[in-house]
């Protein structure tokens, strides 16, 4: 068995955080760890995966594989799977993540926890821990299908450096453009001097509270100054002052940074939901019987309006 | 063109959710569509009011009490609907083999879905439907046009947005931004009565994955509550901003 594959996230040779992740829990397991990396142009990437106890990384460098397509990298994926034989694959969980795992999956009829917070690997058997109902309940699931497959949600995992010895595998490449079924045809990135939601050590979000633009305005203000996401809860995104992209929650995103600062949130079940996993909370509310205030470590009695400036101008000092 | 929209019916999200005898309780649980799902359903109905298709047909796979996720459906404006029985405890192999097997029957040239449901939170279901079929996927879409032959459309990516175009047919999962669903008006639940409903059991098809245990999450504490002048709370907050939680500032 050739111990467990942590697939490389990366775009344009920028490898997510969420890699070296998994690379540092994949370490746990005590089989050999490795790095898959399929691109256009990644080999050079190679020496990044050892910093963070790759023992080999798997190269498939080809035009092929410049974009994400699911098609392209299936093909290749099920053919390394046969050649090498890994106990298991670990992906993200993030979009294009999920994308090839499920696909993947069912071409191989295998299973596929997604969304995993915890993770045991021994041969033959992956132990999960997925929190469904976007945290409401954990569930522990169980995958002895061939190799076990799960996607890992970003932030859950220490990053650990240890040295491994990297050495570079070069699979033939067998996906061809025939494999390709999704044409991109425009990519637009997000313009944005703030960190991605589910990735940010501090989240600071803003609610119904915030009656308008002027207040989210005021909730930026303190995000920028603790290099945070901005976040909204479901208020917020209706009313169209934030993007869908930032609701917390059940039918937004799952966050679970180190500090999460909900201002003006009352804390519905459904944001709550979203949230409840971080290790800090702080509120500010003007009711105080607002439910945010039972998850709170620390919370504030007040008007945001005014308790949120007065904090920057405290930080600042 | 034949649209077929797969829904599932879920707890309604503000739900507060209890273990019973290690399992999840349902009992009181007001059941809804999934969000998601919603979303593709008015999707369809609003590319039949486009006349881009002329059939809008749901399907659900689960227990006898999914039908009332179908009925709703009908009420918004789908003109048939399909019950697949199956144990609610299929796993997400288990739902795509068999919704795929009624889905190849139906033989539609689009097949829309939620790209995750709110209850498992899997997000595997309509990729695995698409690998089923053979068909191409786009996944989290926030647009969807038509137009010889193909699909194009806006998507959530890691990043970024992009544009993707497929041919049909195609399985195409939906975003909550994609558009607005519409309440079922009275005219609409009354219709819904007398649209067709047929019912079928579920093709075999045996777990992939295994549920070992449910448990609730650590119930979080809450700590410190102040109600103080703005300027006092304020120093109050930045403080435990700094040296309880730790966090860097950015001057």
């Amino acid at each position: 068995m050739a111990g467990t594959w942590v697939f490389v996230e990366q775009k344009d040779g920028n490898i997510r955080k969420v890699t070296f992740e998994m690379l540092a829990e994949a370490k746990k397991f005590g089989d050999e760890v490795s790095a898959v990396v399929f691109g256009k142009g990644v080999e050079a990437l190679a020496p990044e995966f050892a910093k963070y106890g790759a023992d080999k990384v798997y190269v498939a460098d080809a035009d092929v594989f410049g974009e994400y397509n699911t098609g392209a990298y299936v093909a290749q994926m099920v053919a390394m799977i046969a050649e090498y034989k890994p106990n298991a694959i670990m992906f993200a969980h993030t979009f294009n993540g999920r994308d090839f795992a499920s696909r993947l999956a069912q071409k191989l009829e295998a299973g596929l926890a997604t969304d995993v917070i915890k993770a045991e690997i021994s041969a033959g058997k992956g132990l999960f821990t997925r929190a469904i109902y976007a945290g409401k309940v954990l569930a522990k699931v169980e995958i002895t299908t061939d190799p076990i497959l799960a996607t890992i949600r970003a932030g859950v995992f220490e990053v650990v450096e240890s040295a491994g010895a990297g050495a570079v595998v070069k699979p033939a490449v067998v996906a061809t453009a025939a494999d390709v079924y999704q044409t991109i045809k425009d990519f637009k990135p997000t313009v944005s001097a703030r960190p991605e939601l589910t990735e940010a050590p501090v989240v600071v979000s803003g609610g119904r509270g915030c009656k308008g633009p002027e207040g989210i305005k005021v909730v930026e203000q303190l995000a920028d100054l603790l290099g945070a996401a901005l976040g909204g809860s479901r208020a917020s995104i209706d009313s169209g002052w934030l993007g869908h992209e930032l609701q917390v929650g059940q039918t937004g995103k799952v966050v679970n940074p180190n500090l999460y600062i909900a201002c003006g949130i009352s804390g519905a079940i459904q944001h709550l939901a979203g949230m409840s996993s971080s290790k800090f909370i702080a509120c500010i509310n003007t009711d105080p019987e607002a439910p945010i205030f039972n998850v709170s470590d620390f919370g504030v009695v007040g008007d945001l309006f005014k308790v949120i400036p007065l904090t920057v101008d405290e930080l600042k000092k | 063109m034949k649209v077929l929209v797969c829904v599932k019916q879920t707890f309604d999200t503000e739900a507060k959710i209890e273990l019973k005898d290690g399992k999840i309780a349902e009992a009181g649980i007001n059941l809804i569509i999934n969000p998601y799902d919603e979303v593709a359903v008015e999707g369809a109905i609003q590319l039949k009011e486009k006349n881009v298709v002329n059939e809008v047909v749901v399907i659900s796979a689960g227990a006898d009490k999914a039908m009332d996720a179908i009925r709703t459906a009908l009420a918004m404006g789908a003109d048939r609907g399909i019950l697949i029985k199956q144990d609610t405890a299929a796993d997400e192999y288990a739902r795509a083999v068999a919704l795929a097997a009624v889905i190849k029957e139906e033989n539609p040239e689009l097949v829309l879905a939620g790209h995750v449901a709110a209850d498992d939170g899997s997000s595997q279901v309509p990729t695995r439907i698409a690998e089923i079929l053979g068909y191409p996927h786009i996944n989290v879409i926030t647009s969807l046009e038509i137009a010889d032959g193909k699909v194009t459309c806006s998507s959530e990516a890691d990043g970024g947005t992009q544009v993707t175009e497929v041919s049909l047919p195609a399985v195409i999962s939906s975003q909550v931004s994609w558009n607005e669903p519409r309440y079922p008006s009275m005219k609409g639940i009354m219709q819904a009565k007398k649209k067709p409903v047929s019912t079928v059991d579920a093709v075999a098809a045996d777990n992939k994955i295994k549920i070992v245990e449910y448990a609730l999450p650590a119930a979080k504490q809450a700590g410190i509550k102040i109600e103080e002048d703005p300027d006092v709370a304020a120093a109050k907050l930045a403080d435990w901003i700094m040296n309880t939680a730790k966090a860097e500032i950015k001057k």
